[in-house]
């Protein structure tokens, strides 16, 4: 398996204050990796570190063997702005397409086949003229998974991708993210939800420093682990 | 009636200068018609009226210091304040407010207090209130004006063609641009950019107070019934444009100020799309 970030010894923050440290793993290529964190443990910042928007304050991100940051297809929370935003289906997917059209001011054919395909593969073929805000959530997140894809088929990098959809759709979403996995994809899931630990092999838990990294069910055996899951379950009462 | 009204169109249409305006006028609204799309998506609606102030603002120090042409010192200040502006960001949209609105006022009344210390004309409410409102500096327009008019428009839908697909990725998700190697702080750099000469040459057209209403009103009417960003932008620059022409021509058949009249346009379309929004329930959301 080719190694694709490796991450020794990060610690993240803004200027003037260190928001999680000590930061010591790897993502290789087909990995289904769960980062997991309460609000406010750096989530957000490492998202940042690793799509290569934001350097760490010490250590080592690197990304190998050819891999590029700008690589990884990002699915960001959504933004106000986009729950009102006046675009079709298939305009915010081939926007994933834009950084191999270079200094190109249109899209090829190519790309527009890419995106076409895309939308076949994950079901919204049919709401390609649809608008995005009249669609559900569920259907809104798969656009944007669509769109990722058309931008690379290495690695998709989720920031909590089930926030605010019903547990039906939660678990549709789930299953096509696993089955992208199945095909090769790598998964980085950034979550605080339980549920998001049922199909990852690996899980970072970070808090004010990194509380673990391996394999899920070594996790489960921790103390980090029982501790989050008892937490969670708290919460669900 | 009507003959009447086109025989007083024939007449008035054989002055150049009625033909100017006309000319300048349309090409304005399309300008300002195309990026206001943006500019509200961002929730930048705001950015044109602080912008204007700020042109408003040079104006007077231009009149002051007694630049031959007030041009060379309105762009640049209105683009540097521009570019200020909207690099504060998206992220940080409550300091962006206060941001505009600070310079914004600070312009109108710095300008305004000049114009008073330093009259250039015995009228000096006049002057204040055709800067703001728009005067009939439109009609009085020399043939380089317009050229120079024509130019600056074709920069700006030249750019608006080429990048068209980049200013969209860069409108609906900067963050997910910037992953993919998208170098959107460039493009809202020069989302800014133009914006600052579609204002300064806007403040002819329709003087500095209204300058936000041609670039918010097309673009708000447009997406009441369009559901693509493509259909918005081609709506948004024909509602713009249509509603220029009708204003100058009414303006001239009525002798009303020509800004507000494009203006009250503007506004009768974006009622008349809101209204067949609400009947029909299209963009509900």
């Amino acid at each position: 398996m080719a190694k694709q970030i490796i991450c020794e010894n990060a610690a993240l923050g803004y200027e003037g204050g260190i928001v999680t440290e000590n930061l010591n793993f790897t993502v290789n290529s087909g990995d289904y990796l769960c980062i997991l964190g309460e609000n406010g443990s750096g989530k957000s910042t490492l998202i940042k570190a690793l799509l290569g928007l934001k350097p760490q304050v010490s250590g080592k991100i690197e990304w190998c063997d050819g891999f590029k940051a700008t690589e990884i297809g990002y699915l960001p929370q959504q933004t106000p702005v986009q729950r009102d935003f006046p675009a079709s289906v298939r305009e915010i997917v081939i926007s994933g397409c834009l950084s191999k059209t270079g200094f190109r001011p249109f899209y090829n054919k190519e790309e527009k086949a890419l995106a076409a395909n895309t939308m076949e593969q994950l079901g919204i073929a049919d709401l390609a003229k649809r608008c995005y805000r009249e669609l559900s959530g569920g259907q809104q997140q798969r656009v944007l998974l669509a769109r990722a894809l058309c931008a690379t088929r290495k690695m998709l990098l989720l920031d909590e991708p089930v926030t605010g959809l019903d547990p039906k759709a939660q678990a549709d979403l789930y299953e096509l993210i696993a089955k992208l996995n199945k095909e090769g994809i790598t998964i980085i899931m950034v979550s605080h939800d339980v549920s998001a630990l049922k199909y990852a092999d690996h899980i970072l838990h970070i808090g004010k420093k990194q509380l673990f990294f391996g394999d899920k069910d070594k996790y489960l055996n921790s103390k980090t682990g029982k501790a989050f899951l008892e937490s969670e379950e708290h919460d669900d009462e | 009636m009507m003959s009447e009204m086109l025989s007083k169109l024939q007449y008035y249409f054989t002055y150049p200068f009625v033909r100017y305006a006309v000319v300048v006028g349309l090409l304005i609204a399309l300008c300002s018609s195309l990026l206001g799309v943006t500019l509200v998506l961002k929730r930048f609606s705001f950015i044109g009226d602080g912008l204007s102030h700020v042109a408003f603002g040079a104006m007077s120090v231009a009149a002051v210091v007694g630049v031959t042409n007030n041009m060379y010192l309105i762009l640049p200040v209105t683009v540097i304040s521009a570019i200020l502006l909207l690099r504060t960001g998206q992220n940080t949209k409550i300091k962006g407010d206060a941001a505009v609105a600070m310079i914004s006022v600070g312009a109108l009344a710095i300008g305004y207090m000049l114009m008073n210390l330093f009259p250039t004309s015995s009228n000096i409410s006049a002057d204040v209130c055709s800067t703001l409102f728009g005067s009939t500096s439109i009609l009085t327009l020399k043939i380089t004006d317009v050229w120079l008019c024509i130019a600056m428009a074709v920069i700006v839908i030249a750019v608006f063609i080429i990048f068209y697909n980049k200013i969209f990725a860069v409108t609906f998700d900067e963050n997910f641009s910037k992953a993919t190697g998208i170098k959107a702080d460039g493009y809202n750099l020069l989302i800014a950019v133009i914006t600052a000469f579609i204002i300064v040459l806007a403040m002819n057209l329709v003087g500095s107070l209204l300058i936000s209403a041609l670039i918010i009103f097309p673009a708000l009417s447009a997406m009441r019934l369009f559901r693509s960003f493509r259909g918005v932008i081609i709506c948004s620059a024909i509602i713009s444009v249509v509603c220029a022409a009708v204003g100058i021509i009414l303006s001239i058949l009525f002798s009303t100020p020509v800004g507000s009249t494009i203006v009250s346009a503007d506004i009768a379309v974006f009622l008349v799309f809101w209204l067949v929004s609400a009947i029909t329930g299209r963009s509900k959301s």
